[in-house]
């Protein structure tokens, strides 16, 4: 039996994942996908919590809505950000974030 | 309307000031006609009012309103008590003359005479508003008034250093003793309650008599200030750097005179008691200290107006340890005859100057009576006044505080009685070596009698000078509440005073003859040199107070104050701490996106625990 547990145990592991991604990776794609993996956790936790509070067999669409929108503006997001990091690479050759320091010097 | 007249006293010297000033600047002849108009119009006014009963009183100007009620507010209105209107009267008097005067000294020269003038409206302006004042806060404004106005007339001739100098010299002197002057009437303002003289004498009583004494010699130094009393009488003598109209104008009968007002207006609303013992001892050994220093001074200087520079110190020493003394009455008796005679003498002297063309040394002058016998007969007046001649004004008065000394104590009254043989020998010097005798430079020997313009003033200030004293006039005068005169009396003080003169008489024609000596016998020694270099007072100033005190020692504190403090601290300081901190402070902003992202989750968990487990946001 798979219990509203699973499902969050499963949404902060991915959350986890996603969040060491954005940390530790030097590469913005890398850093990019991390993120959309901790939006799709968000995801998978909203529609957990959409089924575990349903009565008679209905969900509560309220979730599953939110899940939606989420999904909606990481497409959105995704748009802008992607196009930032082409910009990136065409003034810089890298994708490096480590490379993004040049308003301190 | 009428009832406002008064104001002009203050109105029209001020106005036909900035008019002469601004108008008529190349014009010195139309400037010079309307201060004189002022002058004598306001003379006209002050005689109207004594004389034609035109006792009123003029609309109180309400200056600064205090918490809704006006007796806690400062108002500027004028107070036409006996006191007040008669001193006007001696004011205006005089300042017309001198006004008058002025004209005939000034002739032919160079300087811009429109300034001249308005530099006398501007002063007669502030003499008379502390003459007028109704209390501490109006005559406080005059008082620095006349400060400026003195300032100006002193340094008329400012591109003489000396002048300039000597400009300077009697603005900052004065500036010390109006600093004890101001808290005085600050602490005024406190024990009392209130500043105008009217409401004094009611409170004077509760006040604790050590509050007293410290709120009277506090106004004291405001007067030990304008009234050049020792240890502040330095800029006095070297003030004759003006022209000598400005002498007798500001250093004989009204400036130096304003100190002495002061004190007895003081001591009239306060009351005598307001005078406790010791503040009283205070101001009258600081008069007999000044008398006596400026008279023994004055028996060694050679310039002509310095004799009576030093001579005006002595005599507001007289009135100082009057007011001392309690005898209030007698100071303002003094001061009022002193004002006749030591305008005449200065005027006598400034004729005599002109004539000599501009030569102030005594000992190069000599037989001028014979050349001159008007004005001389005139100065000669004016001395016997000064001398105390019994006949002439200056005995009256100067019987009036011997007398009054003598019933407080007698140790002033021997002072004094020295100091009035002093003053006899030294003026008897002064004459004997001026006027008599072969001229002893061409200067003296082409000397011509006075112009029409200057013997007029000098006539009729002679005229005053002997019969001021006398009851008939003074009593009507003299700027005092019901003043009356004594008269003759054989008594102590009549032969210890003719003894004085006697003794002056005798010992200056024994040491300098009849004007055959070319030198003073007298010059030469150590004793002389101290005289004539004015005790080292001077000298004391320049080395200690300003050489040490105020270049090295106050200079020196500011100066570290400024490196460590302004510099140091607060400019460096401050620099240093911020680029510090910056520098401490830039590690955060390390350029790594990563280090953001992390310090941004770590933000977003702590936000989002507290939003859960503490229901505070």
């Amino acid at each position: 039996m798979i219990t509203l547990a699973h499902y969050l145990i499963l949404s902060g592991i991915l959350f986890a994942i996603g969040l060491a991604g954005v940390l530790i990776r030097k590469n913005i794609i890398v850093v990019f996908m991390c993120l959309e993996m901790m939006l799709s956790a968000a995801n998978v936790a909203l529609v957990a919590f959409s089924r575990a509070q349903g009565t008679h067999g209905l969900p509560v669409y309220d979730g599953q809505v939110m899940a939606l929108f989420v999904v909606g503006i990481a497409a959105a997001e995704v748009a802008i950000g992607l196009a930032l990091i082409v910009c990136m690479f065409r003034a810089r050759r890298t994708v490096e974030s480590t490379a993004l320091n040049t308003m301190k010097d | 309307m009428m009832n406002n007249l008064p104001w002009l006293f203050l109105l029209l010297p001020l106005v036909v000031a900035a008019i002469d000033w601004l108008c008529f600047s190349k014009c010195p002849r139309t400037a010079a006609t309307l201060s004189i108009l002022s002058a004598a119009a306001t003379f006209a006014l002050c005689c109207h009012l004594l004389f034609c009963g035109g006792a009123c009183t003029p609309d109180a100007y309400n200056w600064l309103p205090c918490g809704g009620d006006a007796a806690k507010g400062l108002s500027m209105g004028l107070l036409l008590d006996d006191l007040a209107l008669r001193m006007m009267l001696v004011v205006t008097g005089i300042g017309t003359l001198v006004h008058i005067f002025s004209v005939g000294y000034m002739k032919g020269d160079t300087s811009n005479l429109s300034r001249y003038f308005a530099g006398l409206s501007i002063f007669m302006f502030s003499m008379s508003t502390i003459v007028l004042a109704d209390n501490l806060v109006m005559t406080f404004i005059g008082w620095e008034m006349v400060g400026f106005s003195s300032y100006l007339l002193i340094g008329h001739w400012f591109h003489k250093d000396s002048a300039a100098d000597a400009a300077k010299k009697a603005f900052i002197t004065n500036r010390v003793g109006d600093f004890g002057f101001l808290i005085g009437i600050l602490m005024t303002a406190g024990a009392f309650g209130t500043l105008q003289f009217a409401g004094m004498g009611a409170v004077s009583a509760q006040v604790a008599p050590a509050v007293l004494t410290a709120v009277v010699l506090f106004l004291f130094c405001g007067a030990v200030g304008k009234s050049a009393q020792f240890p502040l009488h330095v800029w006095l003598p070297d003030a004759m750097e003006g022209p000598t109209p400005v002498s007798a104008l500001i250093h004989a009968a009204t400036m130096v005179a304003a100190g002495v007002y002061m004190l007895v207006r003081l001591q009239v609303s306060m009351g005598a008691g307001a005078f406790t013992e010791t503040a009283a001892t205070v101001i009258a050994s600081v008069g007999a200290i000044t008398a006596v220093m400026a008279a023994i001074i004055a028996t060694q200087q050679d310039d002509i107006k310095r004799v009576l520079a030093y001579s005006t110190l002595s005599q507001l020493g007289y009135m100082v340890m009057a007011v001392g003394l309690l005898a209030g009455e007698a100071a303002m008796f003094h001061l009022y005859t002193h004002a006749w005679f030591k305008a005449l003498l200065f005027l006598g002297a400034g004729a005599v100057i002109v004539c000599c063309h501009h030569e102030q040394d005594i000992w190069k002058m000599g037989g001028l009576a014979k050349r001159m016998p008007l004005t001389v007969l005139c100065f000669i007046l004016g001395t016997a006044a000064l001398i105390a001649i019994p006949g002439t004004s200056g005995f009256f008065s100067k019987e009036a505080i011997l007398d009054a000394a003598l019933e407080k104590s007698p140790v002033f009254f021997y002072i004094g009685a020295g100091v009035a043989a002093l003053t006899t020998f030294y003026m008897t010097r002064l004459c004997l070596v001026a006027f008599l005798g072969k001229a002893r430079d061409h200067g003296a020997e082409h000397a011509k009698e006075a112009s029409a313009w200057m013997l007029l003033p000098l006539i009729i200030l002679a005229v005053m000078a002997v019969i001021a004293g006398y009851g008939f006039v003074a009593d009507e005068l003299v700027p005092f509440a019901g003043f009356h005169a004594h008269g003759m009396e054989i008594g102590t003080p009549f032969f210890v005073s003719l003894g004085a003169l006697v003794i002056g008489l005798l010992a200056a024609v024994i040491v300098y003859g009849c004007g055959k000596r070319s030198q003073d016998p007298l010059a030469g020694n150590c004793i002389s040199t101290a005289l004539r270099k004015r005790l080292y007072i001077d000298c004391f100033y320049d080395k200690v107070v300003i050489g040490f005190f105020q270049d090295k020692l106050l200079a020196g504190i500011i100066e570290g104050v400024d490196t460590a403090l302004i510099r140091g601290i607060l400019v460096q300081g401050l620099a240093w701490a911020t680029s510090r901190v910056g520098k401490l402070l830039s590690w955060i902003q390390g350029g790594s996106l990563r280090g953001y992202a992390l310090v941004t989750g770590l933000g977003l968990v702590v936000v989002v625990f507290l939003f859960v487990f503490f229901h505070q946001f």
